[in-house]
């Protein structure tokens, strides 16, 4: 049923070492030392819409790297976090740390209704409920009046992060939101590298087996599921403050087609393919966004070399010439 | 002048009348869909760009062969299933013995590279096409002006998507279609061609979508992203008709599109999200769909 | 000591070489952002972008030895991605004013970026009339129209000839609101009721719901407050239903020489609405729409491309009297001079930035009327620059004083 197990020389990368091995100690290091860099040479705004999608990447890839649960509507968690905390920051006049919180715990109810419901079943049906869900609250956006419609939140005031950090200079927001990333990457890596890390995998590799060996199987995905919504509100609420704007593209559909894309560009089930995938495809569409449709041809054909021959992924192909898991 | 539930008897009526029409292509894309699925395992998300293909095939054919609509109803599904198959036999077949959802995002892609090239080429403001001259014109129903053209649209798609079901249920070829996706090992040990006959299904569905895309031609703008968003409402649909389940998808494709015209008299924001609803409490409580068989 | 009295010195001369008497970086960048590709792309899209660089060609900046480089992007009618292109535009790419932006929610973003950037921003297409009224700016200039202005003039003359019950079918956000709004404010000053409306989502393919609606309805004149291809639509599947044989009126609020162009006589014979330009006005419209013409496939100007180039010539003259491209400067600068341009002829910018001028009340002609290639209009009446706009002292605009 999950789709990492599919490819045969798949196991290899699922195997999990009980302590941090160096290697991965050096990519870390490599990633944080790029991101703290960047941004006197790239423009940061660039950097941080990069930051808050490979955010949401991370949060996507443990669903479906860890868990095997495709879901085609993760765009739902990004774009209410997103509405809520533009709400939150320009209605009520609420400070940062308080619309950013307000955002994720939006998305983290919401993931608890969604996976409640969505969890009982697997595979494409899974897949299915998400996405009947996601489009339910989709139309609920484009309804409520609260959200504007079309025309979105905007304007949204980033404020003083806890009364002293001024986000509106764009350094001082660019670490911010460096911060969050790192902090949402980590507790992720600690969640896959413990032991519910663990019985996430042995479910994902064999549900009958692990239910018999006494673990309640819907329990851990629904938690997984709360986990990966929440993560991906944290990424929504944030990159509602970067842009000062919260808008119907970011609970559009096609945006969980988006998400399911980077993950996979990057490698599936990998610790640092989302983010790489993530950097890629904003990269992409920054550079390519002059040639209008071009964009979204290009990301056609990612998937489409992507499932066909290069069904790892970057760091995946790259982790399996190596040889370690990345 | 008498209402319903407050509502006056002539609009309802209308509103019914419109859904059955917009029902009709629910009905034709989500047979289309179903046969693929039902009987190939392979979920065709490109379906709505094939939809548009097929609109746009009927234009070219206008343009540059100077070949009309009666025509293109007859050349643009043979030229899209053409497609369609060549997509098969080179891409679609690897993915086989692979998880359901590797073929998902693989025509995921297609679907974007197919609707990209085509806003590129031709913007998304829309390309005219024209009524056909003998279906111009309406029948004064008394509650409405029913145009020609729609009503033909309803009657084609009974036809064509009853026609279907009666192939693949009652005739031979279709008993082999079915025993083929139970058991292809044991179906190729009797001599079928299995492959062919899944290549040659694919392509169906897939002229199937362009059928429907000709038949929307002269009443929607041909326009690239056409298909866009009405692949997830017939997917919705699909999936409440039951995956496997032929009758299921024209059943559901027909009533879904009444109870969303319904919707928009009653309450129409709500008109996008009720097939959703459905979806969602049929998954829930019935998952294999109202007409199908648990795979 | 020397060496600190250089220094100082050496920062003097640089801050002295960046103060306001200088064109920034020494290039006038202007940037068009508008829907190259959506439903909007016909009425302003390239179009645009050929009338900014005509009005550049016209103004002689080369021989008065400016630097003038115009590009141009899509925003796809998204607010996102218009505010995050005019960010990057005004933070990375030294643009300093940004013209065009058809999409009424993308222009509001728009605007309060570049007043946030003290930049400059000249609207040529979008239609809302909040961008002088709540949301004015002193970095922004609405050319062209507005909802009130069509609203006023197509509303008055329609309710005027007995058009007096309304239904709206309206676009669902900003642009469709405010017409929908200030039509419904018109029409019922003058004596005549709203019926019904009903929203629909930007972009819809099948209007024939909401036709049947309106037909119920039995109001004598069925409202469009929507535009592009949105606009067509509903037109032509009016026709599909028999709406206009069954004795109600279509009122399109918003439409274009290029949506006549698209719809054909036969089907848009009739139609009233309300424009500021028709290229075959006079002489010099004439000019100027055969030489736009000849470098945007044969498509004649739109009264969005005559905005575009009379905003951006405006600009440029500002521009050269100050020496400075500084936005909010700019501005300041084109509301004191009077404007004048062969397009609209002579005219004023408000203290709220909106631009004044004539407007003109159309109807499409009969297939038979039309004598040559784009001879679509007859015009009707010409509404008087000041009593075309709003009020400058009923709009809420704070830049207003009372």
């Amino acid at each position: 049923m999950a789709v990492a197990k599919e490819s045969a020389d798949a196991p290899a990368l699922a195997l999990n070492l009980p302590e941090t091995p160096r290697h991965q100690y050096l990519a870390f290091a490599v990633m944080v030392v790029f991101f703290v860099a960047a941004p006197f040479f790239v423009y940061p705004l660039f950097l941080m819409k990069a930051l808050c999608f490979a955010l949401f990447a991370c949060a996507f890839n443990l669903l479906i790297g860890y868990v095997g649960l495709l879901s085609f509507g993760h765009a739902a968690f990004l774009g209410s976090a997103g509405y809520l905390a533009a709400h939150a920051a320009k209605v009520w006049g609420w400070p940062p740390e308080m619309a950013i919180l307000t955002g994720t715990a939006t998305a983290a109810l919401l993931g608890l209704i969604v996976g409640a419901l969505a969890i009982r079943r697997q595979g494409i049906y899974f897949a299915m409920i998400t996405l009947a869900l996601a489009q339910m609250i989709y139309f609920f956006c484009l309804q409520t009046p609260f959200t504007h419609g079309e025309d979105g939140i905007q304007a949204v005031p980033r404020g003083m992060l806890l009364g002293i950090l001024d986000l509106r200079q764009t350094m001082t927001m660019y670490f911010v939101v460096l911060a969050i990333f790192l902090a949402g990457f980590l507790l992720i890596y600690r969640t896959i590298h413990s032991p519910f890390g663990q019985v996430l995998k042995a479910i994902r590799e064999n549900e009958p087996r692990a239910v018999s060996l006494g673990y309640t199987a819907d329990q851990y995905k629904l938690i997984a599921f709360v986990l990966s919504a929440t993560l991906s509100g944290l990424a929504g609420a944030t990159k509602a403050l970067v842009f000062q704007l919260a808008s119907l593209t970011d609970v559009h559909w096609t945006m969980s087609g988006e998400v399911v894309l980077m993950t996979l560009l990057g490698g599936l089930g990998t610790v640092f393919g989302p983010v790489v995938g993530a950097v890629i495809v904003v990269t992409l569409e920054n550079y390519l966004a002059q040639l209008g449709s071009w964009v979204t041809v290009v990301q056609g054909f990612i998937f489409v070399i992507c499932v066909l021959t290069f069904r790892r992924g970057i760091v995946g192909e790259l982790g399996n010439i190596l040889k370690k898991p990345l | 002048m008498s209402t319903v539930f407050g509502v006056p008897t002539q609009a309802l009526f209308g509103q019914l009348l419109i859904g059955l029409i917009n029902g009709s292509f629910y009905a034709i894309l989500s047979l289309g869909l179903a046969v693929i699925f039902g009987l190939l395992n392979i979920i065709n998300f490109s379906h709505g760009a094939q939809y548009m293909m097929g609109a746009f095939a009927a234009y070219f054919l206008l343009q540059w062969a100077g070949l009309g609509y009666w025509w293109a109803l007859l050349i643009a599904p043979l030229v899209v299933g053409l497609f369609g198959i060549v997509l098969e036999r080179t891409m679609l077949k690897r993915l086989y013995q692979l998880d359901h959802l590797y073929g998902l995002l693989l025509t995921f892609g297609l679907a974007l590279i197919i609707q990209g090239l085509f806003r590129n080429e031709y913007g998304s403001s829309g390309l005219p096409y024209s009524l056909p001259t003998q279906l111009t014109g309406g029948q004064n129903l008394g509650f409405m002006v029913l145009p020609n053209y729609r009503a033909w649209v309803v009657v084609l798609s009974l036809i064509v998507c009853l026609g279907t079901w009666y192939v693949i249920e009652r005739t031979k070829l279709g008993s082999y279609l079915r025993a083929a996706t139970e058991n292809p090992a044991l179906v190729q040990a009797f001599g079928i061609n299995v492959p062919r006959m899944i290549t040659l299904t694919y392509g169906f569905g897939v002229a199937l979508a362009a059928l429907a895309g000709v038949l929307a031609a002269p009443i929607y703008q041909v326009n690239p992203l056409m298909g866009a968003d009405l692949i997830i409402v017939v997917f919705a649909v699909v999936v409440i008709g039951g995956m496997g389940s032929i009758m299921g998808s024209i059943v559901t494709g027909f009533g879904l599109g009444v109870v969303e015209g319904l919707t928009k008299v009653f309450y129409p924001e709500a008109s996008n999200t009720v097939i959703f609803v459905i979806m969602a409490l049929v998954l829930l409580v019935k998952p294999a769909g109202l007409f199908g068989r648990e795979r | 000591m020397a060496r600190r009295v250089l220094l100082i010195l050496t920062a003097l001369a640089l801050t002295a070489g960046t103060a306001s008497a200088q064109i920034s970086d020494g290039v006038i960048k202007i940037g068009v952002l508008n829907d190259q590709s959506s439903l909007y792309a016909d009425l302003a899209g390239q179009g645009s972008v050929v009338a900014a660089r005509m009005a550049v060609e016209d103004f002689g900046a080369a021989a008065k030895g400016l630097k003038v480089e115009v590009i141009f992007a899509d925003h796809q009618n998204k607010a996102d991605v218009g505010s995050s292109i005019a960010r990057q535009w005004y933070d990375a790419e030294k643009v300093d004013m940004i013209l065009d932006v058809p999409n009424s929610g993308v222009a509001l973003a728009v605007s309060q970026i570049t007043r946030d950037k003290g930049k400059a921003f000249l609207v040529s297409s979008a239609a809302s009339s909040d961008l002088t009224g709540k949301a004015c700016s002193p970095n922004t200039i609405h050319w062209t129209y507005d909802t009130w202005a069509l609203a006023n003039g197509t509303g008055n003359a329609i309710v005027k000839t007995g058009g007096d019950t309304w239904f709206f079918i309206t676009a669902d956000y900003a642009f469709g609101h405010a017409l929908e709004r200030d039509t419904e404010n018109v029409v019922l000053a003058s004596g005549g009721k709203v019926l019904g409306k009903v929203r629909h989502p930007l972009n819809t393919a099948d209007f024939s719901s909401f036709l049947l609606q309106a037909q119920a309805s039995k109001a004598k004149i069925i409202g469009l407050a929507n535009a592009g291809g949105d606009t067509t639509n509903a037109i032509k599947q009016a026709a599909e239903f028999g709406i206009v044989k069954g004795g109600q009126s279509l009122a399109g609020l918003l439409v274009f020489l290029t949506d006549i162009h698209g719809l054909g006589l036969q089907t848009a014979q009739g139609l009233i609405f309300t424009e500021s330009f028709y290229w075959d006005l006079n002489e010099k419209t004439r000019a100027f729409a055969k030489r736009f013409a000849e470098r945007n496939r044969q498509i004649h100007p739109t009264m969005i491309h005559a905005g575009s180039y009379a905003a951006t010539l405006h600009y440029l003259k500002a521009v050269e009297a100050l020496k400075s491209d500084d936005g909010t400067k700019v501005i300041a600068k084109m509301k004191e001079l009077p404007t004048d341009d062969p397009l609209f002829g002579k005219g004023t910018i408000r203290a709220d930035g909106r631009k004044i001028h004539p407007m003109y009340l159309v109807e499409v002609k009969k297939p038979a009327e039309s004598k040559y290639p784009w001879d679509y209009y007859k015009i009707r009446a010409t509404i008087p620059a000041e009593q075309a706009f709003r009020p400058l002292d009923k709009g809420d605009c704070p830049l207003v004083k009372k």
